[in-house]
């Protein structure tokens, strides 16, 4: 195997004296996506922790322009600063819209449908952290099957599995879809940096994990990170134009009782649950597996160009 | 001849709006449609955001233009209540948006038809509503609109009757482009979304600086007061039509009874007050343009003189009165002169309002000193037991 040696760019645009919680995984995504993207950049932060890690007003961690919109709008909202920036000429600013998962797979799906559709040409990074962990560790559809919240109290814990939302997404046939986590920023920032140079609806799913909604230790973020992905739980895959699936890493495939003893979240479970989830665990990899594409075919990318409202003039597909 | 809702996109057309985000809902429909030929057939350079909802156009206006791009929607009834919560934002984030409202009634039951409950219903987000009562007013309003707007920094709704505007055909006079350009010139906003200048919009704010903020709202309002004089004055001297600012007094100087009412009640209204005036009666009419900021010194500038005032709404606030009603009341109370104010509810639903109709609520203005309650309900075809 030949060795790659990525480089993380140096410059930290997110500055300290931020909100976040010691240990939280949603702060590191966003130093990294940062770096990945660089200061030509727009955010888009709809009500999530985000809304309040960035800083209260006159403070913003962020270093770039950002927009806090309302809990649905994440992708309305990148829709049209996406084409007001477009209208004054600028075809150059990334807009990343930034949202947790409660306003991705909940409350900001239609939107975010709504443009995935559209092909609307922004960044959706979702940090997920599963649950609404902002208002107080409420459950969404992005909660873990079996998992605490305090709306699934232990007594009655999530009984639905986590929503695919990158399988939704996909469904849409959007260009680029892709999962991250931070305790693999090289893979992160390589997503990133892919989706800046194609048009369309990118959209990264972003594992972060968060001490008080998951009852886990803050020195352990990025080793629960590391878990989630060598358990299987939270393959690194890409999605090319809904149909062309990629892995980005190979998992070590660990139990998942490795990743699930580290939170307290879970501890409630039973030795039957824990087996029940680590057959769900199993048959969604095997599913996943059975659509990497295998070979040398590799897929089509559509790089930025100038756009028109239809997107359609000075657009080249690149078979790479 | 042009219809009211084409009115609206011609006004768009005009106004060289960059970024439009739509949802159709009847009898929205004309609008939307318009607009999409005007862009297709590149007479507009705009992007148009096909949204999925109207909670999804309004955001869209929202980022476009935070983005520093002119913007506009239109919608109507469900989609204007769907968009409820971001109304609130456009005026926070302060926002020189316009919209076009076509007034129609709210569900359930379904109905189609006139009604203004659902602009009035969004009395309280910090927008500035404007009534027409032509379709020509239309088009002129909604380019006064941006001029507005983008002076005092809120936005901006445009409402027209459900069918009896957006979809009738009135002659309507198209400005010349040049002419438009010279009135408008290209948005340019002091802050905008910009990454060689970044900033954070919307932040928390805490209970030590939130007041203040609101404060600007408010005095943002007041300024609109004087500016919709100053602009319609503007638009009068270029275009050769103007509106009276925030109301137009019809035959009130020297009238006893007034009716006061928005819309094209209004237009009807007018009929009626020249037919009871050839005959003796001394009635006018108070038409009133500009909902939000409330006409407050037109209001108690008539009351000084007038016997009666009726107001006609179209609409209902559930629990209390008509909202035009409640609000001309209001206006007056710390007034020195405080004539007796009827609340007439009239035409809800599309129920037409006739010229006979409103000769009926002079009648009773005429033969009443007191208001028998506080709302009047109007040609029930039966009250229920």
């Amino acid at each position: 195997m030949s060795q790659k040696i990525f480089h993380i760019p140096e410059e930290e645009i997110l500055t300290s004296g931020h909100f976040a919680c010691p240990g939280c995984g949603g702060a590191l995504a966003m130093r990294y996506a940062l770096k990945a993207l660089g200061r030509k950049t727009v955010l888009v932060i709809p009500a999530c922790c985000w809304s309040i890690i960035d800083g209260p007003a006159p403070y913003s961690a962020t270093g770039v322009p950002v927009y806090h919109t309302a809990f649905e709008t994440a992708a309305s909202a990148a829709s049209g600063i996406k084409a007001g920036l477009q209208m004054r000429g600028d075809h150059e600013t990334t807009v990343v819209a930034w949202a947790g998962d409660g306003g991705t797979f909940d409350i900001g799906f239609q939107a975010l449908s709504g443009a995935a559709e559209r092909n609307e040409d922004f960044i959706y990074i979702c940090y997920d952290n599963e649950a609404y962990m902002n208002t107080g560790i409420q459950r969404s559809s992005a909660t873990p099957f079996g998992a605490w919240t305090t709306t699934t109290p232990a007594e009655t814990p999530k009984g639905e599995r986590k929503k695919n939302i990158v399988e939704a997404l996909a469904a849409h046939r959007i260009p680029y879809a892709a999962t991250a986590t931070v305790a693999f920023p090289d893979d992160f920032i390589e997503k990133l940096q892919k989706a800046k140079k194609i048009y369309g609806t990118k959209f990264i799913h972003v594992l972060a994990p968060c001490p008080p909604g998951w009852k886990s230790e803050p020195e352990d973020s990025i080793k629960l990170s590391r878990l989630a992905v060598e358990s299987k739980i939270f393959p690194l895959y890409e999605v090319y134009g809904g149909e062309t699936y990629r892995l980005t890493y190979e998992p070590a495939g660990i139990s998942i009782n490795e990743y699930f003893h580290l939170q307290g979240r879970f501890r409630h479970l039973t030795d039957e649950q824990l087996a029940e989830i680590q057959r769900q665990v199993d048959d969604d990899w095997e599913r996943l597996l059975s659509k990497v594409t295998t070979g040398k075919k590799r897929p089509r990318t559509t790089l930025r160009r100038a756009q028109t409202e239809s997107g359609a003039a000075g657009k080249k597909v690149v078979t790479t | 001849m042009i219809e009211g809702s084409h009115a609206s996109s011609y006004a768009v057309e005009l106004a060289r709006v960059q970024v439009i985000s739509a949802y159709p809902i009847t009898p929205q429909t004309g609008v939307v449609e318009k607009l999409s030929e005007i862009v297709a057939s590149k007479k507009l350079n705009a992007r148009f955001i096909k949204v999925e909802s109207e909670h999804s156009a309004m955001a869209a206006c929202i980022g476009a233009s935070a983005a520093g791009a002119r913007a506009f929607t239109a919608t109507s009834s469900q989609g204007l209540a769907l968009m409820h919560e971001l109304l609130h934002w456009a005026a926070g984030s302060r926002l020189p948006i316009v919209m076009v409202n076509v007034n129609r009634a709210m569900a359930p039951p379904w109905s189609i038809y006139a009604d203004q409950t659902d602009s009035l219903s969004q009395r309280d987000t910090g927008w500035m509503q404007f009534y027409c009562e032509s379709n020509q007013e239309v088009l002129d309003t909604v380019l006064q609109a941006y001029k507005i707007a983008e002076s005092v920094y809120l936005p901006c709704m445009i409402n027209l009757d459900a069918f009896f505007l957006s979809h009738t055909s009135e002659p309507v006079a198209l400005p010349k482009q040049s002419l438009v350009d010279e009135f408008l010139p290209p948005y340019d906003p002091p802050f905008r979304l910009d990454p060689d200048n970044p900033h954070a919009f919307g932040g928390l704010v805490g209970p030590d600086g939130y007041m203040e903020l609101r404060y600007k709202i408010h005095q943002a309002m007041e300024e609109a007061r004087v500016k919709i004089k100053e602009v319609d004055d503007e638009y009068g001297e270029k275009f050769g039509r103007s509106y009276g600012g925030l109301v137009e007094g019809y035959e009130t100087d020297d009238s006893e009874i007034v009716l006061a009412t928005a819309g094209t009640a209004a237009s009807t209204a007018r009929i009626v007050v020249d037919d009871l005036r050839a005959r003796g009666s001394p009635v006018g009419l108070l038409k009133i343009r500009a909902f939000r900021p409330f006409p407050v010194d037109e209001v108690r500038s008539l009351a000084r003189h007038v016997k009666k005032i009726g107001v006609l709404d179209r609409n209902f606030s559930f629990g209390a009165t008509g909202i035009f009603y409640q609000e001309i009341k209001a206006a007056l109370y710390n007034a020195e002169h405080r004539p007796p104010v009827f609340g007439f509810v009239v035409g809800l639903g599309g129920r037409d309002i006739t010229p006979a109709v409103i000769e009926e609520l002079f009648d009773h203005l005429m033969k009443n000193n007191v208001p028998e309650s506080e709302s009047i309900w109007i040609g029930l075809k039966h009250k229920p037991a």
